[in-house]
């Protein structure tokens, strides 16, 4: 079982390389024009000088900053929203005609707003992040919290549970499974909309790099810049399964 | 009893949109506070009805639609039929696995450079962007809801000598239907989300950019009439699409069971 997986894997890295062998030949024969499109060999020597002359990890830094930064904001906001509306029922009955209202604005709408109140500057950027990734993560936990068995409350009541200690040893843990894929999902919102906060702040990232690259008809830089931001969003997801497999192992282990 | 309850939650939602609306207001009137970024609720308003009237509202939000609709007709399209061979073709799944993985991750506004270099300005460039963020859920949801159809529907085409032609289109896709339109409203969401995106960063048509103009040229009535314009038109196509679903497959769980045990 295990080994056939491993063959079926190796032979679509196979076909995987097949393709970048045919996006080689495509640049080569230069049926599109390399302004357009390098070949893989043009991109990954663009990668390396990145890399060696030093520009290409500063940009990524700077964007997976902004990305975790961001995200981390989200994540602390959407938590504690969604716990106070989660337990107290004149806390939803206040706030969730407001969310339902706010939360149909596309994110990248509020940025000229954003832009007005903060200028072309990093807490702009923030703040964009922090408005478009915080709803998976409020979402998930008033639904996590919504979810917990009405018995579980009761008994918290019988033995004096503050409120704080509800949430904490009752209410988080439960909700943990939802909250952590809503936090996957928002880390994704997050890697966008730095992207889009940097393009449009020219803020020091990969976003405004690819841009300018794209400008002077850099197209090899450009593509390299893609390529990395592909890499960032696939190993933060991956990274995050992780996290996530080791966070919720209490639950494999109860099934035995 | 339940109808008064309700009433009351619905008063007491009401209180903080009421509540900002009216302080926003009270603020400008009052204060004559001249700001780039707030403007008063009434002017926010005079500003809407005058892009409505001047038609440059109308216009700006063909161009976004446009985008957004002639986007999702090809990523959608593309990703059932993708999720389609996937889903029927277990080997050619696992063969494409890593190359779709390495494409999927990147986000979509990473490729608005590349796309302004073959295409320049204009819905040519939109529309690319809006291909590539929603094939990938119309081909997830396609390609796990050809999976989840019963076996025993599959013996069935056998038994009848069904053409593979006649297979996909009187088993399979309407099996995989209801899943399919779940995957259609989510995509519909956000193509429009990706639209406005494309236009705020970069593109020179439609809402977003309406937006940004708004903004660079100090008119903030505008641009939170823009605002809350895209938020109501997103609001708008949820609300359809949720309506098309209720109507067209009123339970379609049931539906299915139904199928699979005639």
């Amino acid at each position: 079982m295990r080994r056939a997986r491993l063959a079926t894997l190796a032979a679509s890295f196979l076909v995987a390389v097949g393709f970048v062998l045919l996006w080689q030949a495509i640049a080569d024969a230069r049926l599109v024009s390399p302004v357009f499109l390098p070949g893989p060999d043009r991109a990954w020597s663009a990668l390396v000088d990145g890399f060696q002359n030093g520009t290409l990890i500063q940009k990524w830094t700077g964007t997976l900053e902004r990305m975790v930064y961001g995200w981390l904001l989200a994540s602390a906001l959407g938590i504690c929203v969604g716990a106070l509306i989660g337990i107290s029922q004149a806390a939803r009955a206040y706030l969730s005609t407001t969310i339902e209202l706010v939360r149909p604005l596309p994110a990248s709408a509020a940025i000229p707003v954003a832009i007005a109140f903060l200028g072309l500057s990093e807490s702009m950027v923030l703040s964009v992040i922090a408005f478009g990734a915080v709803w998976p993560t409020l979402l998930a936990t008033v639904h996590g919290f919504s979810t917990v068995h009405p018995r579980l409350y009761e008994v918290a009541t019988a033995l004096g549970m503050s409120r704080l200690a509800v949430i904490r040893k009752i209410a988080l843990p439960h909700s943990m499974p939802d909250i952590l894929a809503a936090l996957r999902l928002s880390l994704t919102i997050a890697l966008i909309l730095s992207v889009v906060g940097e393009m449009l702040a020219s803020r020091d990232g990969l976003g405004s790099w690819i841009l300018l690259a794209a400008r002077s008809f850099r197209s090899q830089d450009l593509f390299a810049g893609v390529i990395l931001l592909g890499v960032t969003g696939f190993v933060s997801a991956m990274l995050l399964n992780l996290v996530e497999a080791w966070l919720l192992r209490w639950r494999s282990e109860g099934r035995r | 009893m339940s109808g008064r309850a309700a009433q009351r939650i619905d008063l007491r939602g009401m209180v903080l949109p009421v509540a900002l609306v009216a302080a926003a207001e009270l603020l400008v009137r009052s204060r004559g506070l001249r700001s780039d970024a707030i403007a008063a609720p009434s002017e926010v308003l005079l500003a809407w009805l005058r892009a409505l009237v001047d038609g440059t509202l109308l216009s700006a939000t063909a161009e976004t639609l446009a985008c957004a609709v002639a986007g999702l007709a090809i990523g959608f399209t593309l990703g059932v039929v993708l999720g389609t061979i996937f889903g029927l073709r277990g080997l050619v799944d696992e063969l494409m696995e890593v190359t779709i993985e390495a494409i999927r991750p990147i986000p979509p506004v990473a490729l608005i450079p590349i796309a302004l270099l073959v295409y320049g300005f204009g819905y040519r460039l939109e529309i690319a962007i809006v291909v590539f963020a929603t094939l990938w859920p119309a081909m997830i949801f396609t390609r796990t809801a050809i999976r989840g159809i019963a076996p025993r529907l599959f013996e069935v085409a056998k038994a009848l000598e069904l053409s593979p032609r006649e297979r996909i289109f009187k088993i399979v896709i309407p099996a995989a239907l209801p899943q399919i339109f779940v995957a259609l409203r989510l995509s519909a969401a956000i193509s429009l989300i990706v639209a406005v995106t494309v236009e705020v960063t970069a593109n020179t048509i439609g809402l977003g950019h309406e937006m940004m103009m708004a903004q660079s040229s100090l008119h903030p009535d505008l641009m939170l009439a823009l605002l809350v314009w895209t938020g109501v038109l997103g609001w708008m196509i949820n609300a359809a699409m949720l309506l098309a679903q209720r109507l067209l497959f009123p339970s379609s769980i049931a539906e299915r069971t139904g199928e699979a045990a005639r």
